[in-house]
């Protein structure tokens, strides 16, 4: 099963732990999260469920390419990693 | 009269207190956080609290007894299928929250219900204290709507929100740009308002259509409803009745550019603004921080310099960080420098709380 990190610096404004989840793409996989956390939803994805301008997301060390459908896949034994830039003053 | 101001800042919500005659920094929210804005309800004291998390997106706290919880924040529609909306510079228009840019409550006779408009343009109306929003579509879905432009910000948004004091079915937005739109059955039709407004910087043509006006602020006055001033893009206008004509007022000095205005809550004809040079610079004259003031419907203004700094200051105020108090006596206003001040004398005289806040963006009387 998919294994699935959350950057820390989400963590402060809702909790995300690390979490094993169900799905053969990102979208899958992300959505079986945010069934048991819908509050962390809406810190990853915007309203249409497209990412987040300034997040990314990593498979297996390299970035997804699908940011508006989420449709890259994610091997069974896969890593997901959500994260973002990090700027401003 | 209020004793107590919060103020919305690039880095944290601060709350000034006024304790045996001094206003003092009483403690901060969200240290650290960009809040856009903040609200107090009036009616219930409930405080609400907008943050752009810039990565993680805008969220809405509301206070509690002991601190603060996340509420819904007003989320767009799900665009349909296959739609793409540009704007015209030819970007796409992005269906979701960029940034709450205004909040307000509405009256006694309307329980519960907030209202937010934000960037790029959707309105939403809350009936349960922002537990959840719904998107104005009548409003969102106007041919018109489409024609909103970026002026400052990249996008079109809603930043003045007016709720008729007699009867809160009645509310006036004011878009930046977009000019200023009505309802009189809480946001089931709406139309344009605001005839006799001047737009100096369109082609000829659209000069005086209402839909061009980049207004900057717009307020109402509470005990005489017909009575709106705004402060606009490149001038100063006045309404008598309730934002369908506007009248421009003209030859104030030191500038009539400016984003903030206010008016006495009881006083149709007095309203303070915060002058600035046109329009690219947007810096006080001559480095000299003044607050204008008019009490004859603005046919004459005093220029207000007791207690602001006259020389080499470069306070910008937005157009949020302006307030008055119900009494119509204390002011307080913020700048992008971190500047604080409240007058207790209608603004003849300012008396700097603090000029080492981060960049504030609202200030208002809790």
């Amino acid at each position: 099963m998919p294994k699935v990190l959350f950057t820390s610096n989400i963590q402060r404004h809702v909790a995300c732990p690390e979490v094993d989840a169900i799905g053969r793409s990102v979208r899958e996989v992300l959505e079986n999260v945010f069934a048991t956390n819908p509050q962390a939803r809406t810190y990853v994805l915007d309203e249409q469920s497209a990412l987040r301008k300034h997040m990314i997301i990593f498979v297996d060390g390299r970035p997804i390419s699908d940011r508006v459908g989420l449709g890259d896949e994610v091997p069974e034994a896969g890593t997901v990693y959500v994260f973002q830039a990090l700027s401003g003053g | 009269m209020s004793e107590r101001i919060l103020v919305s800042s690039r880095k944290g919500l601060f709350t000034i207190q006024r304790r045996a005659g001094q206003w003092e920094i009483d403690h901060v929210d969200f240290l650290g956080d960009n809040v856009s804005l903040s609200l107090t309800d009036h009616r219930d004291g409930r405080h609400y609290a907008a943050l752009d998390h810039g990565h993680f997106g805008v969220k809405l706290h509301r206070s509690t007894a002991s601190g603060w919880e996340e509420i819904a924040a007003p989320q767009y529609p799900p665009k349909p299928e296959g739609y793409e909306e540009l704007d015209m510079w030819g970007r796409p228009v992005p269906w979701s929250t960029v940034r709450i840019w205004a909040l307000a409550a509405a009256g006694s006779d309307d329980a519960g219900v907030l209202w937010c408009g934000t960037i790029p343009g959707g309105l939403f109306r809350s009936a349960d204290c922002g537990n959840s929003w719904e998107m104005m579509r009548e409003l969102w879905d106007h041919p018109k709507r489409r024609q909103w432009m970026g002026g400052g910000a990249d996008l079109p948004g809603i930043h003045s929100i007016c709720v008729d004091p007699r009867h809160s079915g009645r509310v006036s937005v004011a878009v930046s740009t977009g000019g200023i739109w009505f309802t009189d059955d809480g946001g089931a039709r709406w139309s344009q308002r605001g005839e006799g407004m001047r737009a100096e910087y369109v082609p000829s043509e659209l000069t005086h259509d209402p839909l061009a006006q980049d207004v900057h602020c717009l307020v109402q006055c509470p005990a005489a409803p017909q009575r709106m001033w705004v402060q606009h893009h490149n001038g100063i206008f006045v309404s008598s009745d309730e934002g369908k004509t506007f009248t421009e007022i003209t030859g104030v000095e030191p500038s009539v550019f400016g984003f903030p205005v206010v008016v006495h809550p009881t006083d149709p004809d007095t309203a303070w603004f915060v002058p600035e040079i046109k329009d690219e610079k947007r810096i006080p004259r001559d480095g000299k921080l003044v607050v204008t003031r008019t009490r004859d419907g603005g046919r004459s203004f005093d220029v207000l310099t007791e207690g602001l700094p006259q020389r080499h200051a470069y306070d910008l105020v937005y157009r949020h960080a302006l307030a008055i108090d119900e009494s119509g006596e204390r002011l307080a206003f913020g700048s992008t420098t971190g500047g604080l001040w409240v007058s207790e004398d209608q603004g003849d005289r300012w008396t700097c709380v603090t000029h080492t806040l981060p960049p504030i963006y609202a200030v208002h009387f809790a």
